[in-house]
């Protein structure tokens, strides 16, 4: 059996992240990743003792955590295999970046309820329990194969899917070469397919680092600006992005549909909607925005409400208000730089317990705050992003990464002019580890696209 | 007409219904394990039959001749008794896809197959129609045949090729026929009905036969075969062979061709929606690559000979359904055959066959014990698919009859695995060919080593003879000497050490290495190397060989290994046959339904039925578990 580790706390929560890993190579993985204050090397580890240290990236030497750790040998543990724990600094960032080592360094992402899994067939848990851990995994990999296919609405799944194109055509290209040697069709060049593997390594190193700006997936805390009209929602947008994607006028309802967009406040994973304006509306173009408005706010983890300090409170304000008081949420009291028709205390008569940020967006005032706020409450645990989603990310990553070394062990092979079909079991991985993304690994393909591609018979 | 007075023919262990190239291994195998085995066929003149083209091999189906040979089994050898030219294919490409591919006497061939079956002592051969398989309690009983005969076996094996409710196409024309202007065996499509199989149509076709004395050869391409023979058998690894090699040639259509074609499209009964039986989309007719790829000006079309002492010719690339007229009007317009004399006609044929999933992957009928299943009937194609099932088939009726442990082999033990476990496990929307993509672990599965993977477990079960399997236990022991060997020798870098390394274009040395490790070098080899060894013995050449990709592929062989560990994990947790999936808490309801059809053998197999998700991978794990307690008695 393998190796496998994931993170075993809730996302999001403060105080301590938990990172487990369980299998033969837990050890001698942790040993990899460890300095400890006391033990240099890690395994000689003493079973069962809290040992405090740093996990650094073997890569650059750069420390990521400072932490406890503890090894627990089999078959006294959990899983009835080693176990290694690292608690380490809550929140999101230190468990992900431990994990991301422990994955680079030989671990395997445990599937949902693996380690539960492993504990039942390894006879730690009890026969009674069986019913109860069939529901768990059923459950848990239910829910996470969800998440992942809807995560992959979109430019995501479009890339992936193109790369896996060019793939499919160099596999098509290799097997046909080899399987029908005597048809008269060109055979593949190591040029070409040095070209195309280039072409894959590019791609997938884009991904990647998009990736690292937590942009890869629809992952995140829901974050809804709301607001009505011309109340500077889009310029708030793009003052967090800082760039210039929402168009911004001074006329009322030009942000006529949602936009969404992702961004990475210290870490924290945002995807962030900018609402057209609640109000009502003769405009159909328009009512469509404000309908899915509504509908947004709904699943919402966090609302970011904006107010016109500059204009009298309207029965959309109020409409506004209402939504505010449900939802976890921060106020903002907006263009405070222009004359005021109201203040901060009026406002706080209708929501006396939400924080109210003054802010003048068009300025640039009050923004850090605000971003501050949101990771405060993030790491308050005030606000939760769905764990699934986070791991359904890391998966993903760590599949890029595995395809990343395919792709370079395809690349090393046709510089050494490696025969063809031992790069193809190169090119087969790595088209397999991305298939794993976007859920489809059905080889007929190959076949399917050898046989309308090429005029193939005897 | 009086009543036919019906008589018990004999009483046998297993009978094998058909001899083509899937009942030969079958019968062979059942009695050479053994067993009183009966084989009938509808024409002892038909043993071996070539009815379409006239090699054996080529890629992935060399591969399984390999194997074929390695457990035992005979086309391997036959064939190295009757070839007429040898080529070993993909030479410029790695070990694991070099490819034998010979052609053959047809006729030769079928003569001395028969000539091995009629020396089998435990082999009956009969010339019969079989019109009823007799089943009693879901067993098989034995078989009756037209002529009123019953002839009562512990096993039926079924290998009836193209011959079930046979119906040849050409044009307009159409009339019911066995492959090659034989029989067909209508009765028995109706008799398999009855016993509840479910019967489904394909297709296939062949091209012309023509005069060779009619053929311009001047203006093809002569195909010479290798001036070094590689024999098929592993016995005839040390055989000097003499065969003086007929050439083949290369040729091509013309626009006027294809001008010809789309004009009588209409003609096609493929075309007109005559056919209802799906053909395979490796082996396009004529018609269908002229229709597909409009573009491409010329197709090359081989033309082979059929055998020594005869002058036809076949027309390799030629499939075609359309009418007679304008099949010779079209090959008269390729280059070469302008003067074509037709011997036989092309045609297209349609067959039944089974839905291969009904079988398990010992190829036994899931529901009738003892009833086995093997070659085109299960809708392979392809005489190495067949001769490959008609093995398996026949090893494991008599395991069935000596109740021992079924004989299977998996997807990372040979292409036999790959084919089989295909057929059962996915199915076929098409006659199914085998071919290297198919195979995950196809650097482990080479033709060099078959024998190496294979013998033992040949030699174990009473099938390869000792003489083989001696044979490669010399080869292990030698392969391994010498790696060892070349693991310990070093060499240090000296002058002379490193001139002849910069002769050979490598770089110099700095510090001692072990030949083994210099020759992974990729400018190296074990064979250029020599110089730099001075202990080296003279060794056979087919150790070299192992002992070279061993060497040179070590870490792409070793990638593999890995995934095969995984693989095996799953392989071997093996499910009992008579688990009621509708039971089982937690899988979900397509999966139940998928599992309750196909029944797999292991949770391996599960995981590759479509419709069974990870998850229920997980739970058809945890239940295995539980069961596992339960039956143990103990809850800890």
């Amino acid at each position: 059996m393998d190796t496998i580790a994931a993170i075993s706390t809730a996302m999001g929560e403060a105080g301590i992240g938990i990172v487990r890993m369980s299998g033969k190579e837990s050890l001698s993985i942790a040993s990899s990743v460890f300095k400890g204050k006391t033990i240099e090397n890690f395994k000689e580890a003493v079973n069962r003792r809290l040992t405090y240290g740093h996990i650094y990236n073997p890569e650059d030497g750069t420390i990521v955590d400072e932490v406890l750790i503890v090894y627990m040998k089999e078959p006294h543990t959990y899983t009835r295999e080693d176990i290694v724990e690292i608690y380490c600094h809550g929140g999101m960032i230190a468990v992900k970046k431990i994990l991301e080592i422990l994955l680079k360094n030989g671990a395997r992402l445990a599937e949902p309820g693996e380690f539960t899994k492993r504990a039942f067939l390894n006879g730690r848990l009890d026969l009674s329990q069986a019913e109860a851990v069939i529901d768990l995994i059923r459950a848990k990999t239910d829910k996470s194969y969800n998440v992942s296919l809807s995560q992959l609405e979109g430019s995501i799944s479009t890339k992936v899917n193109e790369i896996r194109n060019t793939l499919l055509n160099m596999l098509a290209h290799i097997e046909v070469s080899i399987d029908f040697p005597e048809e008269d069709i060109e055979e593949v060049t190591y040029d070409e397919l040095l070209k195309d593997s280039q072409k894959v390594m590019e791609e997938i190193d884009k991904l990647l680092s998009t990736a690292e700006r937590g942009k890869i997936l629809r992952e995140g805390l829901n974050t809804v600006i709301l607001g009505k009209p011309n109340v500077g929602k889009s310029s708030l947008l793009n003052a967090i992005l800082r760039e210039n994607r929402a168009i911004v006028t001074d006329i009322p309802g030009t942000t006529r549909d949602i936009i969404e967009e992702y961004v990475n406040i210290e870490g924290i994973p945002l995807k962030v909607i900018d609402t057209a304006g609640i109000r009502d509306t003769e405009d159909l173009v328009e009512k469509l925005g404000v309908d899915k408005a509504r509908n947004v706010v709904e699943k919402a983890d966090l609302v970011i409400a904006v107010f016109d300090a500059s204009r009298k409170l309207t029965k959309e304000d109020e409409d506004i208000i209402n939504i505010v008081k449900e939802k976890r949420s921060i106020v903002l009291l907006n263009k405070t730089d222009l004359p005021n028709e109201y203040d901060v205390d009026e406002l706080s008569k209708y929501i006396p317990d939400k924080k109210i940020i003054l802010t003048s967006i068009a300025k640039g005032e009050g923004i850090e705050e605000l971003e501050k706020t949101i990771v405060d409450m993030f790491y308050s645990g005030e606000v939760e992003v769905s764990g699934e989603a986070i791991v359904t990310n890391m998966r993903h990553k760590d599949m890029l990464n595995r395809a990343r070394k395919n792709i370079i062990d395809v690349i090393s092979g046709i510089e050494m002019n490696v025969p063809l079909d031992c790069i193809e079991v190169d090119v087969k991985n790595c088209w397999n580890h991305l298939g794993e993304i976007s859920g489809e690994t059905i080889s007929e393909d190959i076949l399917d696209k050898i046989f309308s591609e090429f005029c193939i018979g005897k | 007409m009086k009543e036919l007075k019906k008589y018990v023919g004999g009483d046998y262990d297993v009978i094998v219904i058909g001899a083509g190239h899937a009942g030969c291994e079958a019968a062979l195998a059942s009695a050479r394990m053994g067993m009183k085995t009966l084989m009938l066929t509808m024409s002892l003149d038909s043993i071996a039959l070539m009815p379409c083209n006239p090699n054996i091999g080529g890629t992935g189906k060399g591969h399984l001749v390999r194997e074929i040979d390695a457990l035992g089994g005979e086309m391997a050898i036959n064939i190295d008794k009757s070839f007429i030219q040898s080529r070993m294919l993909n030479t410029s490409k790695g070990p694991a896809v070099h490819s034998l591919r010979v052609q053959a006497d047809k006729n030769k061939y079928h003569r001395e197959m028969k000539k091995v079956l009629e020396d089998e002592k435990n082999l009956t051969l009969q010339q019969g129609e079989v019109v009823e398989i007799i089943v009693e309690d879901n067993i098989v009983k034995g078989v009756e045949t037209r002529t009123g005969a019953i002839y009562n076996g512990k096993a039926v094996i079924l290998c009836t090729g193209t011959y079930l409710r046979g119906r040849i196409y050409m044009g307009e024309v159409n009339f019911e026929s066995g492959p090659n202007g034989l029989f067909p065996s209508n009765i028995l499509s109706e008799a398999l009905k009855k016993i509840g199989i479910k019967l489904r149509r394909f297709k296939t076709g062949t091209p012309a036969r023509v005069h060779r004395d009619s053929i311009n050869f001047d203006v093809m391409e002569v195909q010479p075969g290798d001036e070094e023979i590689v024999p098929f058998s592993f016995l005839n690894i040390d055989k000097k062979f003499d065969v003086e090699q007929v050439p083949c040639y290369l040729t091509y259509t013309t626009e006027k061709t294809h001008e010809i074609i789309r004009k009588n499209l209409d003609r096609s009964p493929m075309y007109a929606g005559v056919i209802e039986g799906i053909g395979p989309r490796y082996c396009p007719s004529i018609e269908d690559k002229v229709v597909r790829f409009s573009d491409k000006e010329k197709h090359q079309i081989f033309i082979e000979p059929e055998g020594l002492d005869t002058k036809e010719m076949y027309v390799q690339g030629m499939s075609s359904a359309l009418p007679e007229e304008v099949q010779k009007e079209m090959y008269r317009t390729v280059i070469g055959l302008e003067n074509v004399e037709f011997m036989r006609d092309a045609y297209a044929i349609e067959y039944d066959c089974i839905d291969p999933t009904t079988l398990k992957s010992t190829l036994e009928y899931k529901e009738i014990s003892n009833l086995f299943f093997a070659g085109q009937i299960n809708g392979s194609s392809g005489y190495e698919e067949a001769a490959a099932q008609g093995l398996i088939a026949g090893i494991n009726a008599v395991q069935n009859i000596k109740g021992k442990e079924p004989f299977t082999l998996d997807r990372s033990e040979a292409y036999i695995g790959v084919l089989i476990d295909d057929l059962v496990t996915k199915g076929t929307n098409e006659p199914y060919r085998m071919m290297t993509s198919r195979a995950e672990y196809r650097l482990i599965l080479r033709q060099d080593n078959a024998d190496l993977r294979l013998t033992e477990k040949g030699y174990k079960i009473g099938l390869a003879s000792e003489e083989r399997y001696r044979k490669v236990l010399y080869k292990k022991e030698m392969i391994e000497k010498e790696l060892n060997r070349l693991k310990k020798t070093k060499i240090t870098p000296t002058a002379t050490v490193n001139n002849i390394l910069k002769k050979l274009g490598s770089a110099e040395l700095k510090t001692p290495i072990s030949l083994y490790d210099l020759i992974k070098r990729p400018e190296l080899g074990y064979e250029n190397v020599s110089e730099l060894d001075e202990e080296r013995a003279e060794l056979p050449r087919e150790i070299r060989m192992q002992v070279e990709i061993q060497i040179k592929y070590e870490g792409y062989i070793k990638k593999q290994m890995a995934q095969i560990d995984e693989f095996k994990r799953l392989e071997e947790k093996k499910l009992p046959e008579d688990i009621d999936y509708v039971d089982v808490k937690g899988l979900s309801n397509e999966a139940k339904q998928k599992l309750n059809d196909i029944r797999p053998y292991s949770v391996g197999q599960a995981s590759r039925i479509s419709g069974v998700s990870p998850a229920d991978i997980n739970v058809l794990l945890i239940y295995l578990e539980q069961k596992r307690r339960i039956r143990s008695g103990k809850n800890d």
